[in-house]
């Protein structure tokens, strides 16, 4: 019985535990709760994955509805790594929230922050699990509204108008998914995606159809901050809580992402979205301005945190430059590098909570000596900066490498060599940190500082321990990664 | 006439008069929606648009002031731009949309005929929109309502606790004024037997958790005005409204796991009885008084947060 409704499971766990989170008032008692949530959310996704992989699509009637009437969870190889992704970057980061929110959030506030986090991972899983267009809507809003409130409590006063920044952005990419959705459910009379992909084919024509897939892929572009419409995530990522920023980084962009392919190739399927629809080229122009424009930005940040946030426009721009590739290994290499990307931000995000946790800042003078005085923390920095250049043994170097095939194959040699000049800038903004670190001497109160407190060297180790290791042992990753490209394209299962 | 308000608040400067004009843009929507049958949306946009909304933004408007500041910055083009091109792009994809109330349209077609042909069968309740959102539809349902728990935590959050805010102690707004005094004691009664026949009655007619939350928040708030928040909080104290807000999330998801034990899927209420029709029954009055409680919670709690903020008596609007 429980078997059987692990789909419903893996969203309505920690959407039960929210409030009850809030009710328990002590910070320390909300994230026992939360912690146990994120672990019971992670095995599920790890048997949804397996239960997948080994015979196929999930599909599960909420309410015993059959869809379309109802709605239905519908799970296949690319949302089942999806979830895996957010699960699992949940319950890591949770790992180390308890030191640093206890340190950067009032006491009276913590239990907030642990619900929200909680209504964020179940927006989150929600959007990526269901099978129907308008659910996903409404997932949306939980987790869009959840993550202004934990930008929100950021210490600096700029939270809050960083906040109300993404808030007005992000309620105006939301409307314009509801539009498109809407649009298409003018069309279609349904609003469950595989009747909706099934029904679309014939309406290629019909201009409402068209409307309504501009709606949705500018929606969409907002929510995953695709430039130029990124100008909302640096501040974001710069002024929420260390934790927030890491949990943020790591799973909020990679499940708009996830949209985006489940609009495009599954429910407008790829002829209408690269063949009627001039999308291939604009997503590629987009792509490479974000690759290039984000890594020149973050080369003149101060402040650490916005570095990695505009390095995070720049890798959004590799993950959609896959996309616009619409090859299995173009998607592959999108695929592929959701999940890498979020081991390497998560890690990198933890890491520069650790930096917050003992010297109170995170700009470049900061780090100054912090290479003796935290040489673990700096050693994570080092390596997650590697990943993020793509040096070989570790991720970014297999999702990039999987990315210029996917070029060649097309022919696009020009891109590869653009994918190889973007990692040299990536290069120019992880120097700076290193320099900082091992080459400069810190000054006065900061030459005492200690190396951070287990609690948060731990799981940023095992992020960035897992750059290492799945930089190494490719199966797995790029196995499921072809798998859910090929059944995004249709191709085979 | 929606257009002309629309209008008018993109040029008013006085923001009094822009949120009056707000009111009157719902009041007008909802008339709209009845006009085009949707009874139970014009319910939710006349006692959320019209009334409770306004009264936040009055709230708001007392906290800071009444009059925009000017600015003298160049109107940027960019806003113009996006909001030209979107505003095409729906023209565009408005000129292939089948004709209003056509019936061979998509929307009649596919989904539809099954709810309006079936549901009082399978849910046994005349009230389609009610069969739909609280069971078909049900999931939505929930999320929407922990979207609303999410809005009110956000609330929480931004404007401190409620109960551990330094001043309280204000006099009683307008407990002086015999005759709003006379007349709110009589009327809030009838608000709250109102709120509770919409909340159960939501089934056969037009209503359901939902508005019935907000004409109840509405009361309370009524009453708040009057005799002033700390009387108010005398009534329900917010750390009440606290666990009430998580208590609707509760009930509903409860509802739904509830099913699930018995060995249905999620929210599946056919498993709650031994007569599915009686389990949907059940379910959907647990579930709409799931909603209600979230909603009358959060509206109660966003105006408490408000008002508490505010040094001085707000009342001179009325």
């Amino acid at each position: 019985m429980i078997a059987s409704n692990l789909p419903a499971l893996q969203v309505v766990i920690p959407l039960l535990s929210a409030p009850l989170a809030l009710m328990l008032r002590r910070g320390t008692h909300s994230w026992v709760l939360a912690q146990l949530v994120c672990i019971a959310a992670l095995a599920i996704s790890i048997n949804l994955l397996q239960t997948v992989l080994a015979t196929g699509p999930i599909s599960y009637e909420m309410g015993g509805w059959a869809p379309p009437w109802g709605i239905e969870y519908y799970v296949d190889a690319v949302n089942a790594f999806v979830l895996l992704i957010v699960s699992g970057i949940g319950t890591i980061v949770m790992l180390a929230a308890r030191t640093s929110v206890a340190k950067e959030i009032a006491g009276d506030k913590q239990s907030l922050f642990y619900t929200a986090y909680l209504l964020c991972l179940t927006g989150l899983l929600g959007i990526t699990i269901t099978g129907d267009a308008f659910n996903i809507f409404v997932f949306l809003e939980i987790s869009s509204l959840s993550t202004y409130i934990l930008i929100s409590l950021g210490r600096d006063r700029r939270a809050l108008t960083a906040a109300f920044q993404y808030l007005i952005m992000g309620t105006i990419g939301a409307t314009f998914i509801l539009i498109g959705v809407g649009m298409l459910y003018m069309s279609t009379g349904t609003l469950n995606i595989l009747d909706l992909a099934e029904r679309l084919q014939p309406l290629s024509d019909s201009r409402t159809v068209q409307a309504g897939f501009a709606f949705v892929a500018v929606g969409v572009s907002l929510k995953l901050a695709l430039f130029p419409l990124h100008l909302w995530l640096p501040n974001a990522y710069a002024y929420a809580p260390s934790i927030a920023s890491a949990f943020l980084a790591a799973t909020a962009t990679k499940v708009a992402v996830y949209v985006m392919l489940r609009f495009f190739f599954t429910v407008f399927g790829v002829d209408f979205s690269f063949e009627v629809m001039p999308l291939g080229i604009i997503l590629a122009i987009l792509a490479i301005l974000a690759i290039f424009v984000g890594s020149a930005v973050a080369i003149f940040q101060d402040n650490v945190k916005r570095l990695l946030a505009y390095s995070s426009v720049a890798q959004i721009g590799y993950m959609i430059l896959g996309i616009s590739f619409a090859t299995v290994t173009g998607l592959t290499a999108a695929i592929l590098h959701l999940f890498n990307h979020a081991l390497m931000k998560g890690g990198l995000f933890l890491a520069l909570a650790a930096v917050f946790y003992r010297t109170g800042g995170v700009s470049v003078a900061h780090f100054r000596g912090l290479g003796k005085t935290m040489p673990w923390t700096m050693f994570a920095v080092v390596i997650g900066g590697l990943s993020l250049i793509g040096v070989p043994l570790t991720v970014g170097f297999v999702s990039k490498w999987y990315l210029v095939l996917g070029a060649l194959e097309l022919g696009y040699w020009w891109i590869a060599l653009l994918v190889l000049a973007g990692s040299l800038l990536a290069v120019i903004y992880v120097w700076k940190l290193v320099e900082a670190a091992y080459f400069q001497t810190a000054e006065g109160d900061a030459a005492s500082v200690r190396e951070a407190p287990l609690s948060l060297l731990v799981p940023a180790w095992i992020l960035i321990g897992a750059n290492i290791y799945f930089g190494i042992d490719t199966s797995l990753t790029t196995g499921v990664a072809r798998t859910a490209a090929a059944s995004l394209l249709g191709i085979g299962g | 006439m929606l257009a002309a308000t629309a209008l008018s608040v993109v040029f008013m400067r006085d923001l009094f008069t822009i949120v009056m004009l707000f009111g009157i843009y719902s009041l007008l929507s909802a008339g709209f929606f009845v006009d085009m049958d949707a009874v139970d949306v014009a319910l939710t946009e006349a006692a959320v648009g019209a009334g409770v909304t306004t009264m936040l933004m009055l709230g708001t408007l007392a906290l800071t002031s009444r009059k925009e500041k000017a600015h003298r910055k160049p109107a940027s083009m960019l806003p113009l731009a996006v909001v030209t091109i979107t505003g095409l792009v729906l023209i565009y994809g408005t000129l292939d949309m089948p004709y209003l109330g056509d019936p061979e349209a998509p929307v009649h077609q596919h989904v539809a005929p099954r709810y309006i042909e079936q549901s009082y069968d399978e849910i046994g309740l005349p009230n389609i929109v009610t069969s739909v959102l609280a069971s078909y539809r049900g999931f939505d349902t929930l999320g929407e309502v922990v979207v609303i728990f999410t809005a009110g935590l956000g609330v929480l959050t931004l404007l401190g606790l409620s109960g551990d805010s330094p001043h309280r102690a204000r006099p009683a707004a307008m407990a002086h004024h015999l005759v709003l005094r006379v007349i709110t004691r009589a009327l809030i009664p009838l608000i709250l037997i109102y709120a509770l026949y919409i909340q159960f009655h939501g089934d056969y007619g037009p209503g359901g958790g939902f508005q019935a939350g907000v004409i109840f928040g509405a009361a309370i708030i009524l009453y708040t005005l009057i005799f002033g928040l700390t009387k108010a909080e005398r009534v329900i104290a917010p750390l009440f409204l606290r666990y009430m807000m998580g208590a609707g999330v509760l009930i509903f998801a409860g509802t739904g796991v509830l099913a699930l034990l018995l060995g249905g899927n999620f929210l599946d209420y056919d498993y709650l009885a031994h007569d599915p029709l009686h389990g949907q029954h059940y379910g959907i009055l647990a579930v709409e008084f799931g909603v209600g409680v979230t909603v009358t919670a959060v509206i109660i709690s966003i105006f408490f947060n408000f008002t508490g903020r505010g040094d001085q008596p707000k009342e001179e609007e009325r």
